[in-house]
């Protein structure tokens, strides 16, 4: 099992939303779309699910080409960030309506529907409406019903953007459960690099209807191809600076900050990118290099601490443990730990592979 | 309330009491008024023919709006716009402007003074009226209902039967009320398009109200009687209404 998509491309009018892709999704994985809003992640999942016609190229599924298939007569699963359900219908009646239309018989629809229902939680709602539901509830009908027939597709678009953060954990957590057993391929897109990371398998950044990087999402994490990538998979945003190398010593540009480095790459001008979780208000990592700043905002997120400061020309992020409270206009003094660096050339490729 | 009231106070009185007293209430109550209307078919075929037209208005004003209003809902197409615009002028001509094209066309494909003719015409304001109603609650409907049901193997007809149209009842239900009140309040049309087998029941009232004299309780009587389908309907809708309202295309 596996789908391919091959030269894939979308146009609206003269603007492009998809450029030409090429991707190929293997089975038994779950595969992360991972960009910003109007990325072009939903559009990508229309594509793969029949929704939506690209432009031009072809999509393969197990070895035939389904470009242009009707949607009913592929075995996919959808759930959007909306909680769509069938507002006339029971919870009940929602979950086994993809089994009633393909004519599975009562005995097995109550069967398959008690056992997906339980898994979600729903055993107690089956006889409610779904707005009598709260906002969790209704996605998990919703994930229900893209759960209860035999799916070869599952694909799940934002599914937990419109839950509340405690729910948003919850249902994190349980989701890649829910797929482990299964013979298909899942498909999930979201905005937030956190999501992708704590699903796993496998993950491709995208930027602006281009698919950046395909790949392991722990490779896709630690090793960027390129700085895009980097950026892309990085929340908050990831300080990019300016930097020379000669020998073994890096400095910054316009800075005096500077420290040994062992990085195998010619001497030379590259960029760096610094994710805010490795510049901290405390050393950690085995090499450190201190950076003094002035305080522009200082944020707490439930235990960390975020804090913008300036240095040089440039505005910089850090992401601490702990509650750590500074003054706005402070001076202070942050450890940036030199081993978790990337370095980019000069066509913002990554140079330190590993 | 007063002139309510008022009408319904006179339906119980003589027409000599309505003319020479002044009274808050009936002195003499009599229901001889409404016997007349139910007994006399001159008078109860009225509210028959009405009924009939309406009810035929009503269903038909729905049948066509709801694929229109699907279509000017989820799909984009080439003035769109103008389109849904100009059906919405539609509404502010006067009927009156279209009474003699009407009545000539009935006319000449032998359809003057039927039911069907009178429901047909008031389709020319009730339509788009409809149209512009659902369109609202069509469109308060994400499309991604519709992918979602394709997706669980749904064909357009069935899911646009089994699942869009009991997810935008209260939709329907508020168009049939307005179709059913504009076409039950409108006279001019139906007055002209009909002679006496569809005559409805204003005709009616117009009509008698000259033959023997002024029968006022007879007139408030029927007058009376013409609130009640209204009623009846605004009674069955009145939640759909108010979700109507919430909604904010009614």
């Amino acid at each position: 099992m596996s789908l391919e998509l091959k030269n894939v491309e979308k146009k609206v009018g003269i603007e492009t939303h998809i450029y030409p892709t090429n991707i190929k999704l293997e089975k038994n994985t779950i595969n992360v779309l991972l960009g910003s809003t109007l990325a072009g992640k939903t559009t990508l999942m229309q594509i793969m699910a029949g929704l939506d016609k690209p432009t031009s190229g072809e999509i393969w599924f197990n070895g035939e080409n389904v470009t242009g298939k009707q949607v009913q007569k592929r075995n996919v699963s959808m759930v959007y960030q909306q909680f769509i359900n069938y507002p006339s219908f029971t919870v009940y009646e929602n979950i086994a309506s993809p089994l009633k239309i393909t004519g599975v018989n009562s005995d097995e629809i109550k069967e398959r529907v008690g056992k997906v229902a339980e898994l979600l939680k729903l055993s107690a709602m089956l006889d409610k409406k779904p707005d009598e539901l709260s906002g969790g509830q209704q996605q998990r009908t919703a994930l229900a019903r893209a759960l209860v027939k035999d799916s070869d597709l599952i694909l799940l678009d934002e599914p937990l953007a419109n839950l509340d953060f405690k729910l948003r954990e919850e249902l994190r957590e349980e989701l890649p459960k829910l797929f482990e057993d299964r013979e298909c391929i899942v498909v999930y897109a979201t905005t937030e690099p956190s999501d992708a990371l704590m699903i796993g398998g496998n993950t491709a950044t995208i930027l602006e209807g281009k698919i950046i990087q395909y790949g392991k999402t722990l490779d896709v994490y630690n090793r960027p191809e390129n700085l895009t990538s980097a950026k892309v998979f990085s929340d908050p945003p990831m300080n990019i600076a300016e930097i020379s190398k000669s020998g073994d010593t890096c400095k910054l540009i316009d800075n005096s900050v500077q420290w040994k480095s062992n990085v195998k790459i010619k001497d030379g001008n590259y960029k760096i990118g610094i994710r805010p979780h490795n510049i901290t208000t405390y050393k950690e990592g085995n090499n450190t290099v201190e950076i003094n700043g002035k305080v522009l905002i200082s944020e707490l997120s439930g235990s960390e601490s975020l804090i913008h400061f300036t240095n040089g020309n440039l505005n910089w992020v850090s992401l601490s443990n702990g509650i750590q409270q500074k003054n706005i206009g402070e001076n202070t003094k942050l450890f940036m730990n030199v081993d978790e660096f990337l370095y980019f050339d000069e066509n913002n490729r990554l140079v330190n592979h590993g | 309330m007063l002139p309510i009231y008022w009408l319904i106070n006179m339906s119980f009185k003589t027409t000599t009491e309505i003319i020479n007293t002044y009274s808050l209430w009936p002195r003499e109550f009599t229901t001889e008024n409404y016997v007349k209307i139910f007994t006399d078919s001159t008078w109860y075929m009225g509210y028959v023919n009405s009924i009939t037209y309406t009810v035929f208005n009503t269903l038909i004003s729905v049948a066509a709006a709801l694929p229109a209003a699907y279509a000017f809902s989820r799909y984009k197409f080439l003035g769109d716009k103008h389109l849904f615009f100009w059906l919405l002028t539609n509404r502010m001509a006067p009927p009156a402007v279209f009474a003699l094209p009407f009545f000539q066309f009935y006319s000449s494909v032998n359809l003057f003074d039927t039911h069907i003719a009178v429901a047909l015409s008031h389709c020319l304001f009730n339509i788009p009226l409809a149209v512009w109603i659902l369109e609202g609650f069509m469109s308060a409907v994400p499309k991604e209902l519709d992918e979602t049901a394709y997706v669980d193997g749904y064909s357009f007809n069935r899911f646009f039967f089994k699942i869009f149209i009991p997810t935008i009842a209260a939709g329907i239900g508020i168009t049939m009320f307005f179709c059913f009140m504009f076409s039950w309040v409108e006279l001019l049309l139906a007055k002209t398009l009909t002679a006496t087998e569809a005559k409805p029941i204003a005709a009616t009232m117009t009509r008698t109200a000259s033959t023997s004299g002024y029968e006022l309780g007879l007139l408030a009587a029927a007058g009376s009687l013409t609130i009640i389908p209204g009623a009846i309907v605004i009674y069955f809708v009145r939640n759909y209404i108010a979700k109507g309202f919430a909604m904010g295309r009614v």
